[in-house]
């Protein structure tokens, strides 16, 4: 993974010393408040409804055992003793002080971490797919363009005060393990005919109370020029966008206003003016970012582990793990594990001081010292031996991280809603452990097979219920939680919004109303079928005459 | 009022002058963009230096071409949260070859002034006590950057390699 030089740890402690300069400056009463919010914002704290709330950046969600240790001294030492893992693959803290923060950021710096660009109107933290560097149906590592993108962002001077906040992802592999079509730039890598490695761009993405799904805006970038299109599109962004309305501020109400092709039309003709400026990255420095991303020594091992394959055998409760946690590896003889932050009746993406240590210690002895964070808030181990498995199931389990649920009804997200959050309308956390209690029998869960629901308490949409197979939202009506049910979403590369079913449910029929849709979808499904496939196929029209059919 | 110019507080020797004040016969004046449409010639054929006050909302675009016959172009940041004068700021000068005065002025924060120096501004106008001071701490705050900018800092995308090859 990447390590930073003496120019990274320089900037970051830079950064850090800043900060702590600005916290001084408001705790003196030298700046106000309102001076205050966009530099605290920048990085990454928030003042929530309870005390402030630290994200930190996991870039690209790729963690070392000796960074989730600090992970893990900073929740047992400035919080309560736990963090929580988001949908952007960062982690944040819901009880700092305010004058502990340049201390943590100082702890983060020790092991080239940092909280910079978390939130505020500038470029966020970029993910990738999960899977980076180990998936069998991966063109290049999606962490060397990401790489990239973090430093070229980082205290970028002129795109620091855009109209709004700014979320890109990337891909490295048709598969889409990581929204890109819901984020304000998406970049999957592709190879074009002759071979050639490069970039599809996608822009005007998003959540949030207008969701929209990415266009392709170019469907081949040459590697050279990515900063150069970046500064295009930022350019015509910053200059273009909205100002005179938060909620339509977002590059893709940009985007849909003046259409795919003028904008398209603006951003080369600024393109064309800089590109194979010194703006690009120079020269070898790709290469670079790359050497830090080679694969592991892997053994060379057979494809398959007969070892492994016998356990399986041997051990049901072993095979449904592995059913539900494995994914092919591009390694023969090695597999990629997720383990699941979502424990029956847990908080979505919670982990516990002691869970974040454990996770550090296994991925020490079994995944060449590599964790990444999902986005659908679990944690994953890139590169287990096959024959190793056993052993790492076993502790696992007994850690109380090996519930086989990864991909199911009870593998939910969920934003924190309105147990920690000022925006929020209504409670997420409560809804999705009710959903899972509900489904707690993992054979059940198993029989239904592929399904992904996710919950937000309020209409911005961070846990990204839009592209939920099934999606929830709380709303407020007269001081009352109510939650309206979406159907149809998906986050992949066959990207959709999910459609309204009907009117909202009171907070305590939603459980009913979910077991109701799967209901539906078991008396429907075809052979094969995952839910989603079996909505496609249907309509929303069966889903919503049994739904409603009682009320 | 301080005004900041090349890390020192000096005079402003600039007349800022509404749409309808009479133009004066001698002395630097600045305009906005819409009297210096309006008045182009008379303004030009004044003889001496002629500035433009742009609006957050004014493009660089709109310029133009416009920028070599100005000697101070300011730039108005009615809230240091509306950053479309960094954009405004490069283009002028990378884009139209603007090499006079660019003056940031409005909301103008310590916590921005490397950003806008790094953009092109090398003036500054700020409700600040201890003006010089407040600039000096600024600009020392980071000693490496990330991106190429109109500035003349040498990002560390680049240094990195300039060392590679000395070694």
């Amino acid at each position: 993974m990447y390590r930073y030089d003496e120019f990274d740890h320089t900037i970051v402690a830079e950064r850090v010393a800043q900060f702590r300069d600005q916290v001084g400056r408001r705790l003196s009463g030298e700046m106000t408040e309102d001076e205050f919010r966009p530099l605290r914002l920048m990085n990454g704290l928030y003042l929530q409804l309870h005390a402030y709330m630290l994200r930190v950046a996991v870039p690209y969600g790729t963690l070392s055992s000796r960074q989730m240790r600090q992970l893990a001294h900073i929740a047992r030492r400035y919080d309560k003793g736990y963090g929580h893992f988001t949908t952007r693959q960062n982690i944040q803290y819901n009880w700092p002080a305010l004058k502990d923060v340049p201390d943590i950021l100082m702890d983060l710096a020790d092991v080239e971490m940092h909280a910079l660009q978390t939130s505020g109107n500038c470029i966020r933290n970029v993910t990738a797919d999960q899977y980076a560097g180990a998936a069998a149906d991966e063109i290049e590592d999606p962490r060397i363009c990401a790489e990239v993108i973090r430093q070229w962002s980082s205290l970028h001077p002129e795109f620091s005060f855009l109209p709004r906040k700014f979320k890109v992802a990337v891909t490295g592999a048709p598969a889409d393990r990581a929204a890109i079509a819901v984020h304000d730039i998406g970049i999957r890598i592709v190879r074009a005919d002759d071979g050639e490695i490069g970039y599809e761009v996608l822009v005007g993405g998003g959540q949030g109370r207008t969701p929209m799904i990415g266009k392709t805006i170019r469907a081949f970038l040459p590697k050279p020029y990515l900063l150069s299109y970046m500064e295009a599109i930022l350019r015509v962004y910053n200059e273009y966008g909205r100002r005179d309305n938060m909620f339509k501020a977002r590059i893709k109400i940009l985007v849909h206003e003046v259409g795919i092709e003028e904008f398209r039309r603006r951003v080369e003709e600024e393109w064309e003016a800089i590109r194979g400026t010194p703006v690009e990255l120079p020269e070898g420095e790709m290469q670079r970012i790359a050497g830090y991303f080679a694969p592991p020594p892997f053994a060379p091992l057979p494809f398959v582990s007969a070892e492994f394959e016998r356990q399986k055998q041997a051990d049901p409760a072993f095979a449904l793990w592995a059913r539900a946690s494995l994914h092919p590896h591009k390694q023969p003889g090695y597999a990629i594990v997720n383990i699941s932050l979502k424990p029956i009746g847990g908080v979505p993406g919670d982990a516990s001081a002691e869970e974040i240590d454990a996770v550090a210690d296994l991925a020490q002895r079994y995944s060449f010292d590599e964790v990444r964070v999902t986005h659908e808030q679990n944690l994953t181990l890139p590169h287990v031996r096959q024959d190793a498995l056993y052993a790492l199931w076993r502790e696992l389990d007994t850690l109380g991280l090996g519930t086989p649920n990864i991909n199911t009804v009870t593998d939910i997200i969920a934003c924190p809603g309105l147990d920690y959050c000022n925006l929020a309308n209504a409670r997420s956390i409560t809804i999705a452990q009710g959903i899972s209690e509900r489904f707690a029998d993992i054979g059940r869960a198993h029989d239904v097979g592929e399904l992904k629901i996710k919950i937000s308490g309020c209409i911005n949409a961070c846990g990204h219920h839009h592209v939920g197979h099934i999606g929830i939202l709380g709303v407020d009506k007269k001081g009352e939680e109510f939650y309206q049910l979406t159907l149809g979403g998906d986050a992949t590369e066959t990207a959709a919004l999910g459609q309204l079913v009907g009117p909202a449910f009171p907070y305590d029929g939603v459980v009913d109303a979910v077991e109701n849709l799967v209901e539906t979808y078991l008396d429907l499904r075809q052979q094969g079928e995952r839910f989603l496939d079996t909505y496609r196929r249907v309509g929303l029209e069966p889903f919503k005459e049994k739904l409603y059919v009682a009320h | 009022m301080s005004l900041i110019k090349n890390g020192r507080v000096v005079d402003d020797p600039w007349i800022a002058l509404d749409d309808e004040a009479p133009l004066p016969a001698t002395g630097p004046v600045i305009v906005s963009l819409t009297r210096l449409r309006a008045q182009r010639d008379a303004l030009v054929s004044r003889r001496a230096p002629l500035g433009v006050r742009l609006k957050s909302s004014e493009l660089a675009v709109e310029v133009g071409a416009d920028a070599a016959a100005l000697e101070l172009i300011a730039i108005e940041f009615p809230t240091f949260r509306d950053g479309r004068g960094y954009s405004t700021a490069r283009l002028l000068r990378e884009r139209w070859g603007f090499a006079g005065e660019l003056r940031a002025v409005g909301n103008v924060l310590r916590d921005q002034l490397l950003f806008m120096h790094r953009c092109g501004f090398d003036a500054f106008e700020m409700a600040d006590q201890n003006a010089s001071e407040t600039w000096r701490k600024a600009m020392g705050e980071f000693t490496a950057f990330y991106q190429d900018a109109t500035d003349d800092r040498v990002p560390v995308t680049r240094l990195r390699h300039r060392r590679r090859a000395a070694e």
